[in-house]
Order: C-alpha cells, then structure tokens, then sequence
C-alpha cells in the first residue's frame, strides 16, 4: 500500500494540469495549420510540403505589420488575406499545369515552392528570430504560473476558426461547390462549377489558414525562417494519424499527439518529446494504415 | 515507269555496332574521362568531382525506389547518415581504422535502419510513403541530435582519414587522386550492379509495380515483400555514399541526417532523369555546378536555392523526364 501512495504522491498533478492546458493550446493551433493541409489534400490530392512556409512567411507578414501599425488583430487579418493571394498565384503558375499528372508531381512542385520561400525569408529576414508583442498582456494564476490569457485566447480563436470553416464547407454556397469538386470533379464540371477556381481557392483559403495560425502562434516563441518545416512535420503526422482528408480527424489527433508530447516533456527534454508522436504514428502505420478516423473511400 | 521490285539480294543493313558494343563503349569514354580528370584538372575541381560521385552515388540508390519502383523517398537523409556515422564508429573504435572495415559497419548501419523504414513505410503507397519515409528520417535525426554521448550531438564525430589498404599487398595514405580513383570505383561498381539488378526479374518485379501494382498483385507477387527488399537495397547504396563522404571529409554529422539532404537527393533524381541510373549523378553534377558558379558570381551569401528552386519547378512542369529522359530507353536496354 505505502508504494502506491508514494506512487500517487510523486505525481506531479500540479504540473499536469498545466501541462494539459499547454498541450491544448498547441494542440488548437496545430490542428488549424493541420486542417488546411488536410483540406488541400482531401479536395486536390496535393500534399502541401509548401504549408509550412506558408505558415512561417504568414508570421512573419503578421511581424511586419504589427511593426508598423501597432495592431495585432488588423496584423492577423492582412497576413492571412496575403498569404492566400500569394498561395492563389503559386497554385496557378504552378500546380495548375500539374493537374490530371501524377501526384507526385504535385509533392516535387510543392517541395520546390517550400525551398524558394524559405531562402526568400532566410535572406530578406536574416537568421536572427523576431519578436512579436503579445496583444493582451493579462495573467491568471494557475498553481504557481501566472499564466497569460493570450494563449487561452489563441486556443479559443483557432477553435472558432476551424468551426466557421466547417459551417462555411458544410451549408456556404462556395463550401457546397468544395465537396461537390472533392466528390466528383468531372460531375461538377458539367454542372456549372469553375473547377480549376474551386481547387485555386481551396488552395488559397488552405494558406490563409497557414498564415493565420502563424500569426496566432508568433507571440508565444517568436519568428524565424525554420520554423516551417517543424510545424509541417507535425502536421503531416497528425495528417496521417488522423486519416488523411479527414478535418474532425486532424483535430482530434492534433491536441491527441500534443497533450502527449507535452505530458512527456514533463519527464525528458521537449526536444525528445517529439519521439512521442512518432512512436504514435509507427503504431498508427502498424494497426491502421489508413488513420485513426478516416473514411474509407 | 516501271517500279522495280525490291532486290531480294539486298542485304537488310545491319547497325555497324550493336547496342550492346555501343553501350560498353560509351562507358568506357566515360570511365576513361572520369579516370584521367585528377591527373589534368587543378586539386579544387578533381576533389569538386569526387564529391559530385559520392552525391550520385546517393541520388542514383534513391532511383532504384523513384524511377523503378515509383516510390518517392523523401528520407534518404537516413540511410546516408547512418552510412556517415556507422563509419565514424568504426574508425573511432578500432586503431588503426581500416577502411573496409569502414565501409562495413556504415552498411550495417544503414540496412538497420532500411530495415526499420522499410518495414513500417511500405504498408502505404504513394504520398504517404513520401510522408512516412521523411518523418521516419526525422526520428533518426532527433535522436542522433539529442544523443549526445554517443554522437556527439550538435557537433558530431571528428576522426582522421584511414590509410588505402588491400590486404597486406598496399598500404598507403589517401591522395586526393587515390580517393578520387577509390570513390570511382566504387560508384562505377555500384552502378554496373544496380543495372544488373535493374535489369532481373526482380528488377522486372519492381517495374511492374511502379507500372501496375494491383495488377502485380493480383498475379501472385507478394509486393509488400518486392518492396521491403527494394527500400533496403535502396538505403544500403545510401549508406556506402554516407560512407564515402565520411571518409573524404573526416566527419559524421548530424546536419546530414536531416530532410535538406533528402531533399537534395530528390531534387538530383528530378533534375537529371529518373528511371536512368546516372541520370541522378548527371542530375548531382548539374545542381552543385550551377551552385558553386552562382557563388561565384554573386557570392557565398547568395541565396542559390531560390534560383535552382525556380528551375527546379520548371524542369518538374515542362521537362518532367529530366535531362537524360531522351536516353531513358537507351539506357536500359
């Protein structure tokens, strides 16, 4: 009996508590760069290696503004509505042609997007990382913590967010035009649908939500041109864990494979708590291919 | 006017010199090119060309996966880094370091972790084997980067060059014309075999997939099996690149491990041709010319990727077959 109390004694419930507040904020915040990757695969086929420098240059955008201006909400506005302008040109000079080839193409073209943006940001932005003011300043206690509302506020936005996408892919007259294209492109063709615009502006909403996120998640460690690749990473793993093309999939194993990186940075360093969720993609890949919640096709 | 019937005598012109002579005797101007450059070019660009070999090297294993088996490996930075480091501990642990004991340790390092990629990444097919392939590097990168006792971490392992050796016949220091004739060597063999194993029935298993694998399937062949043993055959060619690269630069590192390197190696196989063999080595050997001449004109600060990222788009829309596409056929018969 003493060594299961002692056991339960050792827990440290204070800093999981805390923890999992953590892993949720992330977790909100990946699940948003997530499920517009997942959204652009699920009605293009094109894995977007390029989102993650679409989250980063959306952050740094977000940096700039908030330079000038002094706005943090008018910053994370102007940096989603360029980053999808720029995403939009970017799927028409160079997926468009791409269309009806092997998707692989699609993954070499995105891979080559993702390399020019991110020496583009390494030269205009150097290598140093920038800072972004965070818009609200107050704290709460939590146990020992004073902890900002901030990242309270980021979870909660990035959940509103995702729920207006839903709504918008679910009843919008534009969203009906999305599912129709995912279901059958050729159908929705011959019934009036602009097809190569529908994939343009998925792609472009896709990197609006990049940038978004990018903007959002700034203010918690700051700005440099690596961090795209990281938060791709991340996202393709909750991508395949969740079932590719599948956005309450994504979600859930978003905040699913944060909680336990950061439930397990509570015992090893945070760099080897990304060991975690690739141990949770092997045993995805293992028991099933497919994703925890995909739809078979 | 009378037509004249054709003149059953006439010989049917035969080629002077059939494909297989032609063949050989094309790489053979090659060889003989790629044997005589130390000799004549200055020290800078001969050890500029060894190093395009080990890159080929490289690209040209990831070949067999993109251009025979239709599977894009975006995690070849994993087979070469454990080929780097597999090497490094066989030169740290045994004095004096040997090289073939080198080359020995580096691909037992590398099938180690084919195996491993091998055996989890090919349950899934097309994007998300690209997908697995790159995040199943990414472990292997946090965990040489994050083991620092054995690794050496951020800084990696330093060793000194081990001496040529065969047997008890030579014995000698590296030159860098030595080392040039050494990779040759072995990038030359490695090609001869992996035509060789291109042109098998196994090799003939592997294009099937690439061309048709529910139909593969469906005729009896155990394709998850064809595939496992192609990953490992794949990633242990990365590995003796890994090792070479070891061996010419004295060092095991871990920004070697990571996705840059894989990148590279899909940007090598795009550019020069895939389904050729040395498509990728033409592939290497364009990439680092046009990186070492931008450097030069504009600078080492210059930013080379985003010009060769604007090719490298280009190339995949409108040249898609890559440089030697033309010669794909050529090539493989």
């Amino acid at each position: 009996m003493d060594a299961v109390a002692q056991f339960l004694k050792d827990i440290p419930f204070d800093l999981i508590l805390i923890q999992t507040v953590n892993g949720i904020v992330t977790g909100m915040i990946l699940a948003l760069v997530a499920s517009g990757l997942t959204l652009i695969f699920g009605i293009m086929d094109v894995v977007n290696f390029a989102h993650g420098e679409l989250f980063m240059l959306g952050a740094y955008v977000g940096v700039i503004v908030v330079a000038t201006t002094g706005n943090f909400w008018l910053a994370l506005v102007v940096s989603a509505l360029t980053i999808a302008v720029l995403g939009a040109a970017l799927q028409i000079v160079t997926l468009r042609p791409l269309i009806g080839r092997d998707p692989l193409n699609t993954i070499l073209a995105t891979f080559g997007i993702s390399l020019i943006l991110q020496n583009f940001a390494l030269w205009e932005f150097g290598p140093v990382a920038r800072r972004m003011p965070s818009p609200l300043t107050g704290h709460f206690i939590l146990f020992y913590l004073d902890y900002p509302w901030y990242r309270l506020v980021v979870a909660a936005l990035s959940a509103a967010i995702i729920g207006g996408f839903w709504l918008f892919l679910k009843y919008g007259k534009y969203g009906i035009w999305i599912r129709a294209t995912t279901q059958d492109r050729v159908m929705a063709q011959a019934m009036g649908i602009p097809v190569p615009w529908v994939l343009t502006g998925v792609f472009a909403l896709g990197a609006g939500m990049a940038a978004a996120s990018g903007v959002l998640f700034a203010p918690l460690v700051g700005v440099d041109h690596t961090m795209g690749l990281d938060w791709v990473l991340k996202a393709f793993i909750v991508v395949v864990v969740g079932g590719m093309g599948s956005l309450g999939g994504s979600v859930v194993a978003a905040i699913f494979i944060s909680l336990l990186e950061a439930y397990a940075a509570i015992w090893v360093n945070p760099s080897q708590a990304v060991i975690v969720s690739f141990v949770v993609l092997i045993l995805t890949l293992l028991f099933r291919p497919t994703g925890l919640f995909a739809t078979p096709k | 006017m009378t037509t004249r019937p054709l003149d059953k005598t006439m010989p049917l012109r035969k080629p002077v010199l059939s494909h297989t002579a032609k063949y050989w005797i094309g790489f053979a101007v090659v060889m003989a090119l790629l044997i005589v450059a130390p000799l004549v070019l200055p020290v800078f660009w001969a050890k500029f060309l060894t190093e395009i070999l080990i890159w080929g090297l490289l690209a040209m294993s990831s070949d067999i996966l993109i251009g025979y088996t239709g599977m894009v490996s975006f995690g070849h930075s994993a087979f070469f880094g454990l080929g780097m480091y597999g090497a490094a501990a066989a030169l740290l642990l045994v004095t004096p370091g040997n090289v073939w004991l080198a080359i020995l340790f580096g691909l037992a390092g590398a099938a180690g972790a084919a195996l491993f990629v091998a055996y989890f990444s090919t349950r899934l097919r097309d994007i998300y084997f690209a997908i697995t392939t790159l995040i199943f590097s990414q472990i292997f990168y946090v965990i040489i980067f994050t083991w620092t006792k054995l690794t050496g971490g951020e800084n990696g392992l330093l060793f000194t060059r081990p001496h040529l050796t065969f047997a008890w016949l030579y014995d000698a220091r590296f030159t860098f014309t030595t080392l040039h004739w050494f990779v040759l060597a072995i990038v030359a063999g490695s090609y001869l075999i992996l035509r060789r194993i291109t042109q098998s029935p196994f090799g003939m298993v592997l294009q099937s997939i690439r061309e048709n694998e529910a139909r593969t399937r469906a005729i009896g062949f155990p394709v998850q099996r064809y595939k496992i043993v192609a990953v490992m055959l794949s990633g242990i060619f990365a590995g003796l690149a890994g090792v070479l690269y070891a061996v010419q630069n004295e060092f095991a590192a871990p920004n070697f491990v990571y996705f840059i390197t894989s990148g590279d190696t899909v940007i090598f196989n795009v550019m020069g041709g895939i389904g050729t063999l040395v498509g990728p080595i033409v592939g290497a050997g364009f990439f680092q010319l046009l990186r070492e001449l931008m450097s030069r004109l504009f600078g080492d600060q210059f930013p080379y990727l985003i010009p060769l990222g604007f090719i490298f788009i280009a190339m995949i829309i409108f040249l898609p077959q890559g440089l030697l596409g033309f010669a794909r056929r050529w090539l493989n018969r």
